[in-house]
């Protein structure tokens, strides 16, 4: 499979602050991928960088094998993007924000065309209404539209379910799978929640302060032989004496008293065995060692923040 | 991609925001009350004018009030006052798409940003344009029609001398096409110099103030009338030529102190008036330009 971006040890440096540093990763043709981290992690200033809003610092971008800096038109002309928040000129109705953009990206523009665009995102009776007016699932729609109106190679789509509702999530979830399976479209998304990634992406990257923390396919990185499980009695001293003398010591953790790590089709036994030994059980919570991860990530950034305030 | 079509897409989104039209409807409202008022009582601005005037001059004060004469009254007041309408648009170029996050979908097309902000410039000035031809029809050829035509008279302050001049009314309406298209350009360094500060900017309201502190600190800067300053800091202010299309109503005499129909007292004034506005353009857009290719849009 042919790499349709590349990224060599990116930098960007505000002043003395370094927004990325030196981030590399490789996207391929056919991908979902995911571009995970917190807030502030660095994932929007990679993707202004790839859609040259903002010129790195160092390293390079190759997307479809074209420097991005040299072959800027070549690449923009294949590519669709929405960029955080969808903003869009609220005075014009949807329709003809759709034909503006569509207009710029260099395509021939026709009713029919921008008309099942609109179709596609669901927007087709709110064609001629101003998008002052759009609700945010409205408008995170006409963004998709927008990005896709020139039926480009590859879409990057950066926090695209900020502020839809659950519905709203899982229309866009369908969509990019649609785009991705059903259309042969290179998707980038990037998000902040590993559970929305994992449901739609086959390759991910997680990133912290600007640097890469793991890179891998969904598949591998969310391996079940890595479920971490949480456990929560009436009486935790007892409990933990008790695994400690069972076959489930070798699972213990040792950072936290009640905490195992396993295959996700073990934790059922576990179960059984506890409530066998007469254990009073509050709580069982299996999550991923990765999600834990990104967890502990953002909550110690929030951590901080909180302190800071 | 194709200019033409940029610019069609800038000019479509012009027309479409009700900001727009607020300066046609102020310059509207301006020269209504012009003319409203010089229709009730414009004989008595016309006896306050002749005070102060030492010429001893023969004329019908009744039709001295004609439609020539209303509209250099009319561009007198209103383009000093113009720069700020043009601004109005001109400042929000930049800003305004960095405010509504547009910027960043239109950077991210396959347009280059020298284009966007020629594409940006170019619809500045049609708007400046625009609005000028507005101008020339209703104070110019909306006052012809209710004050009629005549014989104009141009009243002038040269050094500490008030002087009274009279064109005859077939040697005008050159003068007013001249005068408008030298407006033209002088309100173009406004949209250019707008322009440029609103790409700094990600809300309208910095660039266009800050417009306003430069036309206006220029234009007081421009009017000190002490040697130094006349000779180091005048000559490179453009307010200083913003008003020179006062000079094609300045008409040329012979050695006996006749007027010539058809002259101009200080063609080579205007001439260099003119290129060193259109210098002035050319060096802000070039800095927009240059400003703008290295931006980062964060907005």
């Amino acid at each position: 499979m042919s790499a349709i971006v590349s990224v060599d040890n990116l930098v960007k440096q505000f002043g003395n602050f370094t927004a990325v540093d030196g981030l590399s990763f490789t996207v391929n043709e056919g991908d979902v991928y995911g571009f995970l981290g917190q807030n502030g992690a660095g994932k929007s200033t990679t993707i202004r960088m790839m859609l040259t809003l903002i010129k790195p610092t160092a390293g390079s971008i190759k997307i479809f094998g074209k420097e991005i800096l040299h072959h800027r038109s070549d690449i923009l002309r294949q590519t669709g993007a929405m960029i955080e928040r969808p903003d869009l000129y609220k005075y014009l109705s949807a329709y003809n924000n759709l034909s503006i953009f569509a207009k710029m990206s260099g395509i021939k523009v026709s009713k029919k065309l921008l008309m099942d665009q609109l179709e596609m995102v669901g927007l087709q009776e709110a064609a001629d209404k101003k998008a002052g007016v759009f609700s945010q699932g409205m408008k995170q729609r006409l963004g998709i539209a927008v990005a896709l109106v020139h039926n480009p190679k590859l879409i990057i789509l950066d926090e695209p379910t900020n502020g839809l509702d659950p519905q709203g999530i899982a229309d866009m979830r369908n969509l990019i799978l649609r785009l991705s399976n059903e259309m042969g479209k290179t998707v980038i998304i990037s998000s902040h929640l590993l559970s929305e990634v994992e449901q739609i992406a086959n390759r991910m990257i997680i990133i912290d302060r600007g640097k890469k923390i793991v890179e891998g396919s969904v598949e591998e990185l969310l391996d079940p032989e890595h479920t971490v499980v949480d456990i929560d009695t009436t009486n935790n001293e007892a409990t933990q004496q008790l695994l400690a003398s069972s076959k489930w010591n070798d699972y213990l953790q040792a950072e936290k008293p009640l905490q195992l790590m396993m295959n996700k089709t073990q934790v059922p036994a576990l179960i059984n065995d506890l409530v066998a030994g007469n254990v009073q059980l509050l709580s069982v919570k299996a999550s991923h060692s990765l999600e834990n991860y990104f967890l502990s990530l953002t909550t110690r950034h929030e951590h901080v923040e909180a302190f800071a305030n | 991609m194709n200019m033409w079509r940029l610019l069609q897409i800038e000019l479509f989104k012009i027309t479409r925001r009700p900001r727009t039209y607020i300066a046609f409807a102020a310059i509207t409202a301006i020269v209504f009350i012009f003319q409203f008022a010089f229709k009730a009582d414009g004989q008595s601005y016309m006896d306050l004018m002749m005070q102060s005037a030492k010429d001893e001059f023969a004329f019908d004060r009744v039709e001295a009030i004609n439609g020539y004469f209303m509209c250099y009254i009319i561009l007198n007041t209103l383009l000093i006052q113009v720069p700020i309408l043009v601004a109005l648009i001109a400042a929000d170029s930049i800003s305004g798409e960095a405010n509504m996050g547009t910027l960043r979908l239109l950077v991210s097309k396959p347009v280059s940003r020298t284009q966007i902000i020629l594409v940006k410039f170019a619809a500045a000035t049609i708007f400046t344009i625009f609005l000028l031809v507005w101008m020339a029809v209703t104070a110019l050829f909306l006052s012809i029609v209710i004050f009629g035509t005549g014989d104009m008279l141009v009243f002038r302050t040269k050094g500490t001398e008030s002087m009274i001049m009279q064109i005859t009314k077939d040697d005008v309406m050159w003068r007013y096409y001249a005068a408008f298209a030298y407006a033209t350009v002088a309100l173009t360094v406004i949209a250019a110099l707008s322009l440029l500060l609103s790409i700094f900017a990600d809300n309208s309201i910095g660039p266009i103030i800050a417009t306003v502190c430069i036309v206006i600190v220029c234009t007081i800067i421009s009017n000190i009338n002490v040697p130094i300053i006349d000779r180091n800091v005048k000559p490179f202010l453009f307010t200083s030529y913003l008003v020179g299309w006062k000079g094609f109503f300045y008409i040329g005499t012979n050695e006996n102190g006749n007027t010539i129909k058809g002259s101009l007292e200080n063609w080579p004034a205007i001439r260099n008036s003119l290129m060193i506005l259109i210098a002035h353009i050319v060096l802000i857009v070039g800095i927009s330009i240059a400003v703008f290719r290295k931006k980062d849009i964060l907005s």
